[in-house]
């Protein structure tokens, strides 16, 4: 059986995780709850909204929570909602 | 900004026809989730759109041909494998894609589906299977199961159901899948692989159709179905379709066939290069 050797990273100090950017077309949202329900972080809630097709579309609870699976992405039948990498300087 | 503004910047906008959305399907319908996964590998693949030729008949899933930015056919009733069997021996360098729904491809188009197979004419068809006619109101059609409610079938479904993965492997198709949209990841995985296969490749997709099927039937709204796909459904590649039937305990899902044998487009291209030697 190998050794497993851990080691600390030599770039710990500089290594980011990337940052989520979760874009939501409001009023294109037609309130079917998937992306809430099945996003496995917990990142998503129903908001008290009410869009422009009368229905609570979701809302961001914690975006730095988010682990970019974009599964909410290909789940929503309706492309109301996607997630990009934020793209930031040094310190965001 | 604007809800086309906003749309813009979707990383898949570039594959669909942005300005024809919203689409019309209803709340939770899985048909968009099919037309996400057929982008979304479209757009993993890098492919060539100027090369792609989608096709789908009628029904709600028949709408799908009009959103997608490539050149696309919304056929008649039941004929959207004839037309693309025509594209593909016209010019067997376009990739042809024929997505429609389970009554358009199995009732009155199910004559074109076994034949094509047989053939092995080159396309890929994924089939929304959501058990019913659900554009025209909810009847029963070859995919309604057993003893459930439809528009024509009030006292319970009588009719034995096709098993659509055993016909398409008992007809000759060389890779034959079946996913529910809750398999996002999997289904878009299938579609790639199909979509780069040569042959008759034939993938069912289970798919809620919450305002009408689901209504009769007293499944609750979409997401309800969707947690029951996610407690039903037992991936197992490489099963036999014969015994993969759809039951309402279990849907046994996965690629269960992945064969080679030579395609219509070949063996007609190579009689007519023997017989034109001269
Ligand atoms: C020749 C012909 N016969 C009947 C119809 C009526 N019709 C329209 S869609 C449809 C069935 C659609 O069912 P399916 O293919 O399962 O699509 P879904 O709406 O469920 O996605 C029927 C019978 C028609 N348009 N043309
Ligand atoms: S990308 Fe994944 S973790 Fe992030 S919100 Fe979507 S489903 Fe949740
Ligand atoms: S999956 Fe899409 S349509 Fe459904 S609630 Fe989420 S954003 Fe709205
Ligand atoms: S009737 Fe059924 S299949 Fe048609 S759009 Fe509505 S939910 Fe989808
Ligand atoms: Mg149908």
């Amino acid at each position: 059986m190998p050794v497993r050797i851990w080691r600390t990273p030599l770039n710990i100090e500089k290594a980011k995780l990337p940052k989520a950017e979760i874009h939501i077309i409001k009023n294109q949202c037609k309130g079917c709850g998937f992306c809430i329900q099945f996003c496995p972080k917990d990142v998503l809630e129903e908001s008290e909204e009410i869009n422009e097709r009368g229905v609570h579309p979701p809302k961001v609870v914690d975006e730095s929570k988010c682990v970019l699976c974009s599964f909410c992405t290909s789940i929503c039948p309706d492309f109301a909602i996607f997630v990009v990498e934020k793209l930031c300087e040094e310190e965001c | 900004m604007t809800n086309l503004q906003e749309f813009e910047r979707h990383p898949l906008a570039n594959y669909l026809r942005v300005e024809r959305f919203p689409h019309i399907w209803c709340e939770g319908c899985g048909n968009g989730i099919i037309l996400h996964c057929f982008v979304k590998a479209l757009d993993e693949l890098g492919a060539n759109m100027d090369k792609l030729v989608v096709v789908s008949g009628i029904g709600c899933m028949g709408r799908v041909a009009g959103y997608i930015q490539c050149d696309s056919f919304h056929t008649t009733h039941g004929r959207p494998i004839a037309l693309a069997t025509g594209i593909k021996l016209a010019n067997p360098q376009l990739t042809v894609a024929v997505i429609s729904g389970d009554g358009d491809l199995f009732a009155i188009g199910g004559n074109h589906f076994i034949h094509a197979a047989r053939r092995n004419v080159d396309m890929t068809v994924i089939c929304s299977n959501n058990f019913n006619y659900g554009m025209t109101g909810g009847q029963c059609g070859p995919t309604t199961p057993l003893l459930s409610y439809t528009t024509t079938t009030p006292y319970g479904n009588i009719e034995h159901p096709f098993n659509l993965v055993h016909l398409a492997a008992a007809s000759g198709a060389v890779h034959v899948a079946r996913w529910t949209v809750l398999h996002v990841k999997r289904l878009t995985e299938s579609i790639k692989k199909a979509l780069q296969k040569r042959g008759f490749k034939f993938i069912e997709v289970v798919s809620p159709c919450p305002e009408i099927y689901g209504r009769r039937n007293k499944f609750g709204k979409a997401i309800d179905t969707m947690k029951r796909y996610r407690e039903i459904a037992e991936i197992r590649h490489g099963y036999a379709p014969s015994k993969a039937e759809i039951t309402s305990e279990k849907i046994v899902v996965g690629e269960f066939i992945d064969i080679e044998k030579p395609t219509y487009g070949e063996l007609l291209q190579g009689q007519f290069m023997r017989f034109n030697k001269g």
